[in-house]
């Protein structure tokens, strides 16, 4: 029997719209869990954020609130196992990381997405000189023979402002300061102008001085080059005056999200407040501090409803029954959001209980 | 650099005299009269004995002969075996056929040790990994000469690959069989170092960093990963060199091989103090040596302890 004619295409009613610029990276409704011994921990539980070129996105969160595994996952570099992604899309011009194969997402890792890591002294080699290292994107990357390389290596060092750069590209690691390093490592960053720069804690292992350099620089050097920064920290001082826009995690999964000034002014998430009461605040002098309440949650056991509610002082009989979506706060919609069943309560008091 | 050679040449001045010292008193201790022991069962003149007595300084105190001892060596003199023979010559003789094996065995465990510890390393918890791991332990654990005997029996008497005993056949093919079985252990353990270290570095964070960096894999193993691991191994290879020249004397007994091991058990059966003692010193410059090698080599493979 002959098979019937494929139906002809619908006849388009109308021209179709232009579809809109997709956002440079886009992180929609990720899902990480890693399988252990003792159970199955969902580090990653529904994340999703939108990072514009141009712009200085915070990651903000406690440890264990899935940031860093978060940024990995967008990397590429989870180690699986014991980590899987068991949901969600990673879209960089619209294009999903995630399905990308492993030779793919090589090629994307340091040319158009970039990471600098916590601690430079462990993430720099110990036995490879600093030129060698930066020297090496554009050996691998570029084609550029040992020398080109060095000099282009000397040239980032200028950048990121170390001084000396010529004579101390042939130094190794462990001979540079702790800041020093941390720039040796944003260096090799933006080595080949990366559009995304994901920046995990690059000032939590230095000194408060060099914290405020280092965050300047890198302030400094997002400008000059409209690269989209993710500026993943736990510290509300350090993304005061860099960030853009703010997403607060808990528990793997967005409970806040705002420009930044609205989130200082007035928190619309009962974590959110209590992250910003227990830092003492230039524009808050004599003021209590006081600590959120207990200790992050186990990720293999979470809460039932509001992963937050065990430590909330607003919590009510819902919290612990129904997770609150995330939803806009206020007029400004799409702008701001929270997951609380009492947002409106929170921010009417102006982020006090 | 320079004064960090000459601090450790220096050092190992009184690690000789102590090693040669102690060595030169165990000999002494031993019960029996040396000549005596020479002869068998047959009684000796005494006139002969105390002739004998003389020349080797026998009936001086354990000190007075050991500074005998020592002078002579300074003269570059090694002393003279009961036979009258040279001790410096013996060594000379005997030396090229331990160094040879030593080399050989060496060779073995630094190529086969590295590369089946790499594999293993690479491949962690797969079948590859297992296999290497099953077989060292079972190298390790079954004594040396059972090694030797069963790879005689097998690949020298059964397949016929190799010469079964004896150094006739020259360089390689006698020393193949016997650098395998000497090096066995040693291999063993460097493979399993090397896995070790290799799967320990991997989870490093310069090694996520490289990955960041979007290189290669193989660029990340042989240029981010290798070096350092290899460091550990480069310390128990150079300790290595020198045990693998001493402790031939198995090996070299079950191949039959006229080497420096089977001129030491001689000499301490004859109670040949001055052989003995030449033949470590000899050995003890030896792992001196290697050891500063190993130190410098350290320096390369590591910037942070590099000796300036």
């Amino acid at each position: 029997m002959p098979a019937a004619p494929p139906p002809p295409p619908p006849e388009p009613l109308l021209p179709e719209p232009p579809l809109p610029e997709p956002p440079l990276l886009e992180v929609d409704d990720l899902h990480v869990e890693f399988r252990t011994p003792r159970g199955t921990v969902r580090a990653v539980n529904g994340l999703g954020y939108t990072l514009h070129a141009g712009q200085t996105l915070a990651l903000l969160g406690e440890s264990g609130s899935g940031k860093s595994v978060a940024a990995l996952a967008v990397m590429g570099l989870l180690p699986t196992p014991p980590a899987r992604i068991t949901r969600g899309a990673v879209r960089l011009h619209g294009r999903d990381l995630l399905q990308l194969s492993d030779a793919e997402h090589r090629k994307v890792r340091g040319t158009r997405i970039a990471m600098v890591f916590q601690d430079a002294l462990s993430a720099l080699n110990p036995v490879l000189t600093v030129g060698h290292q930066l020297g090496e994107m554009f050996r691998v990357h570029r084609g550029l023979n040992r020398r080109e390389a060095q000099a282009r290596a000397v040239e980032l060092m200028d950048r990121v402002r170390i001084p000396a750069a010529a004579r101390r590209v042939d130094d190794y690691p462990h001979q540079f300061s702790g800041g020093m390093r941390q720039r040796v490592m944003i260096a090799m960053a933006l080595a080949l102008d990366p559009e995304v720069v994901i920046a995990d804690e690059p000032t939590t292992a230095l000194d408060v001085t060099v914290q405020a350099q280092i965050m300047r620089l890198l302030a400094d050097l997002q400008q000059e080059t409209g690269t989209g920064l993710l500026l993943i920290t736990h510290d509300l001082g350090v993304v005061a005056s860099v960030a853009d826009r703010i997403t607060v995690m808990y528990a793997g999964r967005v409970v806040e999200e705002s420009d930044a000034p609205r989130l200082y002014a007035a928190p619309a998430h009962p974590y959110t407040r209590g992250l910003l009461e227990s830092v003492p605040r230039l524009d808050r002098p004599g003021r209590r501090l006081v600590p959120v309440p207990g200790s992050p949650p186990d990720l293999a056991h979470l809460p039932t409803g509001c992963a937050f509610h065990p430590r909330c002082a607003a919590a009510r009989a819902r919290c612990a029954e129904e997770r609150p979506a995330l939803l806009p706060v206020g007029a400004a919609a799409g702008e701001r959001s929270s997951a609380c069943h009492f947002t409106d309560e929170v921010t009417a008091r102006g982020g006090r209980l | 650099m320079g004064r960090f050679v000459a601090r450790r040449l220096l050092h190992a001045i009184p690690v000789l005299l102590a090693t040669t010292f102690l060595i030169y008193a165990l000999v002494f201790v031993l019960p029996g009269d040396p000549i005596q022991g020479l002869a068998g069962d047959r009684p000796v003149p005494p006139s002969v004995l105390a002739e004998l007595h003389r020349r080797y300084h026998l009936d001086d105190p354990l000190v007075v002969q050991y500074a005998k001892y020592l002078g002579g060596l300074f003269t570059g003199d090694f002393g003279t075996t009961f036979r009258g023979q040279p001790v410096g010559d013996v060594i000379a003789q005997r030396w090229q056929v331990t160094v040879r094996l030593g080399l050989t065995a060496w060779f073995f465990e630094v190529v086969l040790g590295i590369a089946l510890g790499v594999w293993a390393g690479l491949n962690k918890g797969r079948w590859a990994d297992n296999l290497v791991l099953g077989a060292t332990t079972v190298v390790i654990a079954v004594p040396v000469y059972i090694v030797g005997y069963l790879a005689q029996l097998v690949l020298g008497v059964r397949l016929g690959w190799f010469p079964v005993s004896g150094g006739d056949a020259g360089w390689p093919a006698a020393y193949v069989l016997p650098g395998l079985v000497l090096a066995s252990f040693g291999l063993a353990y460097v493979a399993r170092l090397t896995r070790a270290s290799l799967v320990e570095n991997l989870r490093a964070d310069y090694v996520r960093t490289a990955d960041a960096k979007g290189l290669s894999r193989r660029r990340v193993v042989i240029g981010h990963t290798l070096r350092n691991s290899l460091i550990p191994v480069v310390t128990f290879l150079g300790v290595e060199l020198g045990s693998l020249m001493a402790g031939a004397i198995v090996t070299e007994y079950i191949f039959n091989l006229p080497g420096i091991g089977q001129q030491v058990f001689q000499s301490i059966q004859l109670r040949e103090g001055p052989t003995v003692v030449g033949i470590t010193t000899a050995l003890v410059l030896v792992f001196v040596l290697a050891n500063l090698a190993v130190d410098l080599l350290y320096g390369l493979l590591d910037p942070r302890i590099r000796h300036d």
